[in-house]
């Protein structure tokens, strides 16, 4: 019998970019898996957790915990929700008895969407085709927390046609951090610069990233810039799904 | 200095408009950061040793008070008066009686970041003594009235050009033609003035970077030898330490040196590392006549007691400041005190208050990669995550706390909330019409000021997912 997987759809995904999320349902069901989306989930509470209200993060992940009853695996096409569920969960109920073990227990379900395929599944290739150049930016939960950086790339390359480029300061950071993002925008804008000029470096077709708050960044930030650089979810090169235009994408024709 | 760390903001949107600033933070990756990670490649037990380092820093903190003790004694052995001091104003008195009762006219100063955290120099100056910095990036500093603005490399906001200008300006003895075009010039120009202060010094003034309780020395590292012409050539030598600097044993101070430099400057030890214990002994060529210490405390057992003894692990090796994209953009003294990045960000609200220093731990992305680079491996997100839960329920969090509770009403009511999510997202998405972004956003107009924000797909995943498996037709593909 096929694992079955839930699907952290992550609120992001949910709301600005459905296809992220069918295309990485369709990249777990190649995987041999069936995917089911658990309507309880909402939010990982993330957010609310960083912002220093761990009460509400911790009703959120009693929620979402709750949701995916009955999953195998717990899979998410972010590394920064996956690291809150794996990671800050346990944390968030440390010391508070059954719900401690009940994270725990969860948490080792919790899987990021590439470290998913590569580690559990075993996949190392998707069958995909990308004629172009791509710089991978690494989010920097998933990188530092969850230690994945191989996963991701070892899969792009072998999309047929696609040619993986690197800057050269590939671990940092692009200045996101969530609400940072919004409550320091100067300081997140002058981040995503230096990040954006070394992303460009190699001359890239376009830019991949694990996580869509960090492309949003990018993205956006992009689009005040003189260079044209479309951003795009890992999960939609890995799975062919480039129907949809770049994140943010100006311009009517998609590339 | 006087407390600006509220001003945080207005002072990082600053520091961001400033052209010069930006061009000497840009030589930090190609400087301090290659350097540490080419020092770091070089000794293969590298994290192995960032977990002793920790462990042994750890160790002492846990049995603080039996260390102090212990090198409290050993140093009164070694000759050494030892002073305690509670509070910045307390240490601030005595070293200002020490200075009093011998006269002192002139005192030389090494690099300390506590002497700053205290404010010595006002103080004594007020005492009409005069004071000078003999740190040569210390000394930049203190002839254009500024203070540092990192850790180890204090004056690293400064180009070349504005030191020679400082150094005409101030050096007036000297023949205006004279040629200081390159950094050799400078500094040579540097040591034969400040040569001549050393000598006529009444009192050296020096910080620690540990306190050995084995042996009762102090430990100073340094590049320049300053610090060892400001302990040894002036009669009277005063160390001020805080509490936290102490170490056990010798062999634990070697462990400790072993990470510090290859962390700070990426050097496998620092030019002179010098351990001062007690005064000029019989049959020593050179020595000062009499050694004290002020053990400061300064707010450090109360920072034990509430949950931040790990930030107590701190070296002050800088490399947090070095790896932070945050520092790395608006530079140190836009965290408007003593300590900056992400450090800063971690003991500043203990020092000051959490509501006078709010926005530090708060303006962190939580990249994580001071925490990687720690030499003592310090938890510095999940220390600025627990000021954040401080600052949140503080009063000036009253907005904050109302924006989170009217989106988590939402967030745990997963029914009304993928109902909410459906309608905002539609009508987000009619009001891009065809644009796949927005210049401006009403809602988002933070966001907006320097990033377009993204026009949504339309629909939300949950909703053409539902549709999907009531057997609507072929996945729709959202556009």
């Amino acid at each position: 019998m096929q694992p079955r997987v839930g699907l952290f759809v992550t609120c992001l995904v949910d709301l600005m970019r459905p296809s992220v999320g069918f295309a990485a349902a369709r990249l777990i069901e190649q995987a041999d898996c069936t995917v089911v989306v658990p309507a309880g989930q909402t939010c990982c509470g993330q957010p609310a957790h960083n912002a220093g209200d761990p009460e509400t993060a911790r009703a959120l992940a009693l929620e979402t915990m709750r949701s995916f009853d009955g999953c195998d695996f717990v899979v998410a096409p972010s590394g920064s929700c996956a690291a809150m569920l794996r990671l800050h969960y346990p944390a968030l109920f440390k010391g508070r008895g059954d719900a401690e073990f009940k994270a725990k227990a969860f948490a080792e379900r919790v899987h990021e969407l590439t470290s998913f395929l590569v580690n559990v599944r075993r996949k190392t290739a998707t069958g995909a085709r990308f004629e172009g150049r791509v710089v991978h930016h690494d989010a920097c939960s998933g990188l530092r927390e969850l230690g994945i950086r191989s996963e991701p790339r070892q899969l792009l390359a072998a999309v047929d046609g696609l040619e993986l480029v690197e800057g050269s300061e590939t671990t940092a950071c692009c200045g996101f951090g969530g609400l940072f993002s919004v409550k320091y925008p100067a300081i997140s804008t002058a981040v995503a610069d230096r990040k954006i000029a070394d992303l460009c470096a190699p001359a890239p077709d376009l830019v991949t990233g694990g996580d869509l708050g960090c492309l949003m960044n990018l993205a956006g930030r992009l689009n005040r810039t003189e260079r044209a650089l479309p951003c795009r979810h890992v999960a939609e090169v890995l799975a062919g799904e480039l129907q949809a235009p770049p994140i943010a994408w100006r311009d009517t024709a998609s590339p | 200095m006087t407390p600006a760390t509220a001003a945080f903001k207005s002072s990082a949107e600053k520091a961001l408009a400033d052209a010069k600033l930006a061009k000497a933070l840009a030589g930090l990756p190609g400087g301090l950061v290659a350097q540490r990670t080419a020092a770091k490649a070089r000794v293969p037990e590298f994290e192995a040793l960032r977990d002793a380092a920790r462990d042994i820093r750890d160790h002492t903190l846990q049995h603080l008070d039996l260390y102090l003790e212990a090198f409290a004694a050993k140093a009164e052995a070694a000759g050494t008066r030892v002073h305690w001091a509670e509070d910045a104003a307390e240490a601030r008195t005595i070293i200002a009686h020490l200075a009093v009762e011998r006269g002192a006219r002139l005192v030389a100063k090494g690099k300390s970041m506590v002497s700053e955290e205290i404010a010595l120099n006002a103080c004594l100056e007020s005492l009409g003594m005069k004071v000078f910095e003999s740190d040569l990036g210390e000394y930049l500093l203190q002839i254009r009235g500024e203070t540092p603005s990192h850790i180890i490399a204090p004056a690293i906001h400064l180009s070349q050009d504005e030191v020679e200008a400082d150094f005409r300006r101030v050096h007036a003895h000297l023949a205006p033609e004279r040629g200081l075009e390159t950094p050799e010039l400078l500094v040579a120009e540097a040591r034969a003035v400040l040569r001549e202060r050393f000598l006529a010094a009444d009192i050296g003034i020096t910080g620690a970077n540990f306190l050995v309780a084995e042996t009762g020395s102090a430990v100073i590292v340094t590049n320049e030898g300053n610090g060892d012409l400001s302990a040894h050539l002036p009669r009277t030598h005063i160390v001020l330490a805080s509490i936290d600097k102490v170490v056990p044993t010798l062999a634990d101070l070697a462990t400790l040196l072993r990470v510090l430099a290859r962390s700070a400057t990426g050097q496998d030890m620092t030019a002179y590392t010098s351990l001062l214990t007690g005064p000029k002994a019989p049959g020593d060529p050179d020595g000062p006549a009499e050694c004290h210490i002020v053990i400061l405390d300064n707010g450090r057992s109360e920072m034990l007691r509430s949950g931040l003894g790990e930030a107590l692990r701190c070296i002050r090796c800088g490399a947090c400041l070095n790896h932070c994209p945050i520092y790395n953009a608006v530079g140190g003294h836009a965290y408007g005190w003593v300590y900056a990045g992400p450090i800063g960000a971690v003991i500043s609200p203990a020092f000051l208050g959490i509501e006078a220093a709010r926005d530090l731990p708060s303006a962190s992305t939580f990249c994580g990669k001071c925490e990687e680079v720690c030499p003592v491996k310090i938890p510095l997100t999940r220390l600025m995550r627990d000021w954040r839960v401080k600052s949140l329920a503080s009063a000036a969090g009253a907005w904050e706390r109302a924006g989170l509770g009217a989106w988590s009403f939402f967030a745990r009511r997963p029914r009304l909330y993928h109902l909410a999510a459906r309608l905002g997202v539609g009508a987000t998405h009619m009001l891009a019409r065809s644009r796949g972004a927005f210049r401006w956003l009403p809602f988002a107009a933070a966001w907006t000021r320097g990033r377009d924000f993204p026009a949504p797909q339309g629909h939300t995943f949950q909703a053409l997912w539902s549709k999907r498996k009531r057997g609507a037709p072929p996945m729709e593909t959202p556009r």
